[in-house]
């Protein structure tokens, strides 16, 4: 008979803290450590447990009924502390409260809606690599292409002002740094914080959205009742939150994985319907989103070790993403591999209902590279950015020669 | 086996109705769904049929349904109570549901019969919601009207109205006034959902929510060899049953990005250009599976013998 041993110190400890600066520049050596030294551990500089492995990582995102959201999705514990913010809806949501947001998001962001959408994309993707090849081809791609399609198209579909797009960046910026702790990045972040939580809320108010947009549909399913009045506004938040800064460095790293890869580049060129798998993949081996956290809804046992209620584990994507036990040479960005599965989107109840759009901005702006660009290569070392849950790049030089 | 379910319990609930627990045949946790959600289930005898989960959703790896004996319908419910067994393994498709569950401040729910299999779930929501409801529960007599004892243990909130003792209930009466802050949901034989919306007719328009009955018009539908023909190579596949599109595909080394491979995410969409695709996804809503333009290769198959995607 085995016997279950319980809690910390059940697992091996881990004195690595996630949010050093050391380990946000380079992950690498945190979430191999993690990942290597059992399938779950505990990280005594937060007190929360870590899971690195495929295995584990999908087990605790399948399992939503005893794995909760409601306690937030970052560091912080709302069982004991209190949120900087509303919670997000659906986001950190557990049933039943999910449900209706839920599909209210999925219904606005369906499949119908992305084909009405593409030819305009595309048309947007097609002139803003005419206008960047125009003027030269040297850019810096964060902004010029990673940051600068998404802020046009996606706010614009959400039926946002023209104005202030970069202050967007900056708040999905102090969002995902607010998933960690009170460290220097929040602080940083912080300074804006009552500035821009005011703007977005006030964004997301019935009056300021186009009324063709997503952001109108949203409060017109609270006409229909689908969802509450005070549900609305807070669901329309989540597009502004989640939508935005993923999709701009999921963007950036599959440009940089191409201009560091000149080879599938070239692929890319002779097959440019490989661009969803391309950008899958980048998502894998990239894990623009690193970290998400998962609650304890009750004693559970989780890889063997029993977990007391309300106990929080961080699930390393962007370790999973790697593992070994799931993935050959993970290390390798390639357009031979299938990168279906990966975690990169989450899996399960709260996988991500904006994972088709994120995909269709990424095909629509590479193949309007792939068509134009015949070499896309650095111009100058980029320079990494840090965020305590995103995989950041702050600056992306590249040479893009027609 | 792909995209089956297999029958772990049957268990006679009323007279002529007939509890089914469902699991995977491997064991794997299920597909979540929410309170309203149907399963499509098809049977040996080329039927499809759907029907309510009834059961816990807490429970990520069961599924339950309940099933009345139609004495007059096209034998589906009768070949279940005749010849279904345990160990018996069905392809499905769903879950999926048209009749979800919205945030309200209070709940009434008017079920009729069999009807209150989708109400059953959203009950247990209320409750655990913290949110008020009741219950008018209508059946021909106390013996044919399934989970009784189970929905009356949860307090004085139920009227049950069997006919043989109290006749046909007085459903305005029990609703009462409109209530600005109540969602109605019903489920039942048109007669009883018909005086539900008279009775209603004062309210808001959104307070009423219903799902009718509706005569199965799908025929057909098994788990058939079939042909998928890829436009741009011209390749030409053969799916046989056990097989997924996805699979089949794959074995000829033409990569389809998947994610969740349950029919529940949508990563694997792909457009059919020719042939009618046999929908077994959680995705697709009513008018994409009737324009039949696209499907998910992970759980779908055809109702057609070949099918041409765009691959």
């Amino acid at each position: 008979m085995t016997t279950l041993r319980s809690d910390a110190a059940a697992v091996p400890s881990i004195d690595l803290d996630p949010y050093a600066p050391e380990h946000l520049v380079d992950r690498t050596a945190f979430l191999t450590a993690v990942r290597e030294t059992a399938p779950l551990v505990h990280l005594g500089a937060h007190d929360v447990f870590a899971t690195g492995r495929f295995d584990v990582v999908r087990e605790v995102l399948a399992n939503w009924q005893q794995f909760q959201v409601g306690a937030g999705v970052g560091l912080a514990n709302f069982h004991t502390e209190v949120p900087w913010r509303p919670p997000a809806t659906p986001t950190e949501a557990d049933p039943p409260a999910h449900d209706a947001p839920r599909r209210v998001l999925t219904d606005v962001l369906g499949a119908r809606t992305l084909r009405r959408l593409r030819e305009t994309w595309q048309a947007e993707a097609d002139e803003l690599v005419d206008r960047v090849l125009a003027g030269g081809g040297e850019v810096d791609a964060m902004a010029d292409l990673a940051s600068a399609f998404p802020l046009k198209v996606f706010p614009d579909a959400v039926g946002l002002p023209p104005d202030r797009r970069d202050d967007l960046l900056a708040y999905g910026d102090l969002v995902f740094n607010a998933f960690g702790p009170r460290n220097a990045l929040f602080e940083r972040s912080a300074a804006r914080l009552g500035e821009l939580s005011g703007w977005i809320t006030s964004l997301c108010a019935r009056e300021n959205l186009d009324p063709a947009g997503f952001g109108a549909q949203i409060w017109a399913a609270s006409d229909r009742e689908d969802i509450t009045a005070e549900q609305a506004p807070l669901v329309v938040r989540s597009l502004l939150s989640a939508g935005i800064d993923t999709t701009v460095h999921g963007i950036a790293w599959i440009l940089h994985a191409f201009a560091t890869h000149p080879e599938e580049w070239d692929r890319l060129r002779a097959a440019p319907e490989l661009a969803r798998r391309a950008f899958d993949e980048a998502v894998r081996w990239a894990s623009p989103l690193q970290v998400v956290f998962h609650t304890t809804a009750e004693p559970v046992e989780l890889a063997g070790v029993r977990l007391g209620k309300h106990r929080k584990i961080m699930l390393l994507l962007g370790a999973a993403n790697h593992d070994p036990r799931r993935w050959e040479d993970p290390g390798r960005f390639t357009l031979d591999r299938d990168p279906s599965g990966h975690l990169g989107f989450g899996m399960g109840l709260h996988q991500c209902v904006g994972q088709h759009v994120a995909r269709m901005e990424a095909e629509v702006l590479l193949t309007a590279l792939a068509r134009r660009v015949r070499r896309l290569e650095p111009a100058a070392p980029p320079r990494r950015g840090v965020n305590n849950t995103l995989q950041v790049w702050e600056t992306l030089p590249l040479r893009l020669t027609k | 086996m792909t995209g089956a379910l297999r029958v772990v319990a049957r268990c006679q609930v009323a007279d002529d109705v007939l509890a089914v627990t469902l699991a995977d045949p491997h064991g794997d946790r299920l597909p979540p769904w929410t309170p309203g959600a149907h399963l499509d289930l098809l049977l040996p005898t080329g039927l499809v049929r759907q029907y309510s989960l009834c059961g816990d959703r807490w429970d990520g790896h069961h599924y339950r349904i309940a099933v009345l004996r139609v004495i007059d319908g096209r034998g589906g419910s009768a070949w279940i109570h005749d010849h279904l067994r345990e160990g018996d393994v069905l392809p499905f498709g769903g879950p999926r549901n048209h009749f979800p569950m919205a945030p309200s401040t209070r709940y009434l729910f008017v079920a009729g019969g069999i009807g209150i299999t989708p109400l059953l779930p959203m009950i247990d929501q209320a409750v655990r919601s913290e949110r008020p409801w009741r219950l008018l529960y209508g059946g021909r007599r106390r013996t044919s009207m399934a989970f009784l004892d189970r929905l009356e243990a949860l307090g004085g909130q139920v009227e049950v109205a069997a006919q043989d003792e109290v006749g046909v209930p007085d459903v305005a009466a029990w609703l009462g006034a409109p209530d600005p802050g109540a969602t109605v949901y019903g489920c039942g034989p048109a007669g009883l959902l018909d005086a539900t919306a008279a009775a209603c007719a004062q309210w808001r328009p959104q307070a009423l929510r219903t799902e009718r009955f509706v005569a199965e018009v799908q025929d057909r539908a098994e788990d058939h060899p079939f042909t998928v023909v890829l436009r741009r190579s011209g390749t030409r596949l053969r799916i046989d049953p056990g097989t997924s599109v996805l699979d089949g595909l794959r074995d000829a080394g033409v990569a389809v990005l998947t994610s969740c491979r349950q029919g529940t995410c949508g990563t694997c969409e792909v457009a059919v250009l020719d042939g009618l695709p046999d929908h077994r996804d959680s995705v697709l809503d009513a008018v994409d599976r009737e324009a039949g333009d696209s499907m998910m290769v992970c759980v779908s198959r055809a109702r057609t013998d070949s099918l041409t995607l765009d691959l």
